[in-house]
């Protein structure tokens, strides 16, 4: 379908190549590792769970970029994706499910209602996951398109590429947590 | 969470060492997509003797917000119960305004009403037919019954600019033509679907596993189906031949020609056989609206309700006039109480609606089909097996927002 | 169809005389309203005799500027679908008792659609077998769709009020 000529490699990391070697550092081999293989939990709970399910299927195929392997146990999940609106009732799950999760993992905010509570200003919906959680990366719209919900993870590829592997032990982290009155010892 | 009857259910056997009692929780995330929703589980090993739901996951107030907005600004509102249909709501919701005032929408606007309603009503149940696959196991139908949802969706955008959350069509009719180019889309749409059911049938329908898992699980009884308020595919499949398109025909539902399919024992395979029958009913019925569209307008010439063409408000004043009062919300709608009932792809959406004569609703409750037959749910599983607890729950096609708006 | 819904009409004012009245045809759907006392028996007699088998929904409404006596209401609509007739049942009910039976023994789908109605109006029905709250939290202590409470969240701190027009209690 495309012929040879046009396919182009992506840049590798920065490092020194030889003849039979490649001299990098551990964070970015680590990074290219973990982007490439992100298996998200879909905490799907209305209409942006539908467009998941467009984005999960054969024309716009998730897949393509690692996250075969669709886990709904938080054990097992490197990104949680929060698609659709998040009531009070439910905030507590929400939180549960995300202290579940084993390090590392991010968060990605999917659609309006879980960015900002969206259309609903109401008084049983929640404003916005991350006043319950941390939050990665917000994927405005309402719902948003396939291609969104994609590069959303793009960027999320993008942080976790260049993110180093002592971020989850250092004190910033560890606060932000505890911001969020998460307690990690 | 817990049960105490469970627990003291528990207590009471605690010494009969036939029984293997345990309390399970299912949901409110659970594996199949569906929704959020939970089910506490009393079981004994692998059957189950008791459950309690517990909804309410995922309650956006509806009916206190559509308190507080002029009438346009409900339908996006509307959109978001059954999002897998979203036209039929917009256009139920619009036709209960239309209702109200006293509005005669023309003939062309109705067969593209039509149209589009029964495009949903493939989307909606596409999207259950398919997930039954996948609770089931069986993931390939689902990703070639997408396909044709992308399709659909493709047509959407054409109409209205959106794909899933359409807010469709206006007081008083649509608000955009059908063009040659929709028209060819949907033709085209329809000849690839077929193509694509047919598959799709030849891998559920006689399937041999599919057949084991479904037949005889989940049952339940004409009578039972209509004392607990069932109604659409649930209700056809247990036997009883209510559908609203026939009954209170609306938006020129009579002029077609469609039958109703019933199943007879009210199990899952029942249900999958009834949405199965519908969607070849519904491609025939857009067929028949496509062959037979008539000329005219596209919307009633009511300008108090419906906005003027924007080069109009540039020149004249009653335009400028008009597309100000109704963009601010100020439309005159009549005091009076209304009720309109529309089969959505669950059964008989219904929008009661009182005004005061306001600007917005003094009060608007849905009549939501999923609410009204998912507390039937505990009577249907009781004794059966967990998995066919879960094949049971994708069967019912339970839309969680449409069951807790 | 016009016929048997004057049947049926005429022989619920013949059954329970003084407690049905105020009879009203709007839109094509028949309203009437029925004394609180009697509600359950019309019901039951509409199910059984009448055949009314489906009870398409129960609601709930508040009238704040009514008397005191009708300032809570609930609506019923029933459907008989063999002779495709339509009712609509009102009962008012006093702001300091907001009380009525309840439906499950004659329809098992009013179960939830009064605790719906319990959970937003604070309407009690009596002879529920678990009249607790379904959509909202179990903590709330206030029936949310009445006049008086507001739509918007009260604890925001993001929302200046006075831009959007807003009095402090949010109207």
């Amino acid at each position: 379908m495309s012929n040879g000529s046009s396919i182009t490699l992506d840049a590798p990391p920065i490092g020194i190549e030889g003849q039979g070697y490649f001299l990098t550092s551990l964070d970015q081999v680590v990074g290219m590792a973990r982007k490439n293989s992100l298996w998200p939990l879909p905490f799907a709970t209305s209409c942006c769970g539908i467009e998941f399910m467009g984005t999960m299927a054969s024309h716009y195929d998730l897949a393509q970029f690692g996250s075969e392997r669709l886990s709904f146990s938080p054990r097992q999940a490197d990104m949680l994706m929060v698609m659709g609106t998040i009531a009070k009732k439910m905030g507590p799950i929400l939180r549960q499910v995300y202290t579940q999760m084993a390090e590392p993992k991010w968060v990605i905010s999917v659609g309006a209602c879980a960015c900002s509570g969206g259309i609903f200003d109401s008084y049983s919906v929640l404003q916005g996951i991350d006043k319950i959680i941390p939050v990665d990366v917000y994927v405005p719209g309402c719902p948003p398109r396939p291609e969104q919900i994609l590069d959303g993870v793009n960027r999320l590829q993008e942080l976790v590429q260049n993110e180093t592997i002592r971020r989850r032990d250092s004190p910033e982290y560890k606060a932000l947590l505890r911001s969020y009155g998460i307690d990690i010892k | 969470m817990t049960v105490k009857r469970f627990e003291e259910f528990i207590k009471k056997h605690e010494n009969d060492s036939d029984m293997e009692l345990q309390i399970l929780n299912l949901g409110p995330t659970h594996p199949s997509t569906h929704g959020i929703f939970q089910n506490i589980l009393l079981m004994d090993g692998e059957t189950i003797l008791d459950s309690e739901p517990t909804v309410g996951y995922i309650h956006r107030a509806f009916e206190k917000i559509a308190e507080r907005r002029p009438y346009n600004q409900i339908v996006p509102l509307t959109d978001r119960m059954n999002y897998c249909s979203s036209p039929i709501n917009n256009i139920g919701f619009n036709m209960t305004v239309e209702k109200l005032v006293g509005i005669e929408v023309p003939k062309r606007a109705q067969y593209i009403r039509v149209i589009i309603m029964e495009l949903a009503r493939i989307a909606d149940h596409l999207i259950c037919n398919s997930v039954i696959g996948v609770d089931t196991g069986a993931l390939t139908g689902f990703l070639y019954v997408f396909q044709i949802r992308e399709k659909i969706y493709d047509v959407y955008e054409q109409i209205c600019g959106a794909r899933l959350t359409t807010n469709l069509s206006r007081i008083g009719g649509m608000e955009r033509d059908l063009t040659p180019k929709m028209i060819e889309m949907i033709h085209s749409l329809l000849a690839e679907a077929k193509k694509t059911f047919a598959e799709f049938e030849t891998l559920m329908t006689r399937n041999r596993i599919f057949m084991d898992r479904t037949v005889n699980v989940g049952g339940i009884s004409a009578d039972r189906a209509l004392n607990y308020g069932f109604t659409g595919p649930n209700l056809r499949a247990a036997g009883v031949d209510y559908d609203v398109r026939v009954m209170n025909p609306y938006s020129s539902y009579e002029d077609f020609d469609f039958k109703v399919p019933v199943g007879s024992s009210g199990d899952c395979y029942d249900r999958f056989c009834v949405r199965e029958a519908e969607i070849w009913e519904s491609i025939s019925i857009i067929e028949q609206a496509l062959k037979n569209l008539p000329d005219g307008d596209f919307h009633a010439d009511v300008p108090e309700f419906y906005l003027p063409p924007k080069q109009e408000v540039y020149h004249n004043m009653e335009a400028l006039i008009y597309h100000f009062k109704i963009v601010m919300g100020e439309m005159p709608i009549p005091a009076g109480e209304v009720y309109h009932a529309v089969e959505g792809g669950n059964g008989e959406l219904g929008f009661y609606l009182v005004s005061d004569g306001g600007r917005t609703p003094y009060r608007l409750h849905f009549r939501r089909p999923c609410f009204i037959y998912y507390q039937a749910f505990a009577e249907m599983i009781k004794g059966s097996m967990l998995s066919d607890a879960i094949a049971t729950m994708s069967s019912l096609n339970v839309i969680a927002g449409e069951l807790d708006a | 169809m016009e016929v048997d819904k004057q049947k049926v009409v005429d022989s619920l004012i013949q059954q329970f005389e003084g407690n049905v009245g105020n009879i009203e045809e709007t839109y094509g759907l028949t309203t009437l309203q029925v004394r609180k006392s009697s509600i359950f028996e019309v019901i039951k007699y509409l199910k059984e005799e009448q055949s009314f088998t489906l009870l398409t929904d129960v609601c709930g409404m508040h009238f704040p500027d009514n008397d005191p006596e009708m300032q809570f209401a609930v609506v019923y609509h029933i459907h008989n679908l063999f002779k495709n007739i339509r009712l609509r049942l009102r009962v008012f009910l006093p702001a300091d008792n907001p009380e009525v039976d309840s439906m499950v023994d004659v329809f098992s789908s009013a179960n939830w659609q009064e605790r719906e109605t319990y959970d937003f109006f604070g309407i009690i029905f009596k002879n529920h077998p678990n009249l607790v709250r379904i959509l909202n939290m179990d903590e709330m202590e206030v029936f949310p769709l009445r006049k008086e409470f507001p739509l918007e969240d009260g604890g925001r701190i993001d929302k200046d009020d006075r831009f959007f027009g807003r009095s402090i209690h949010n109207e």
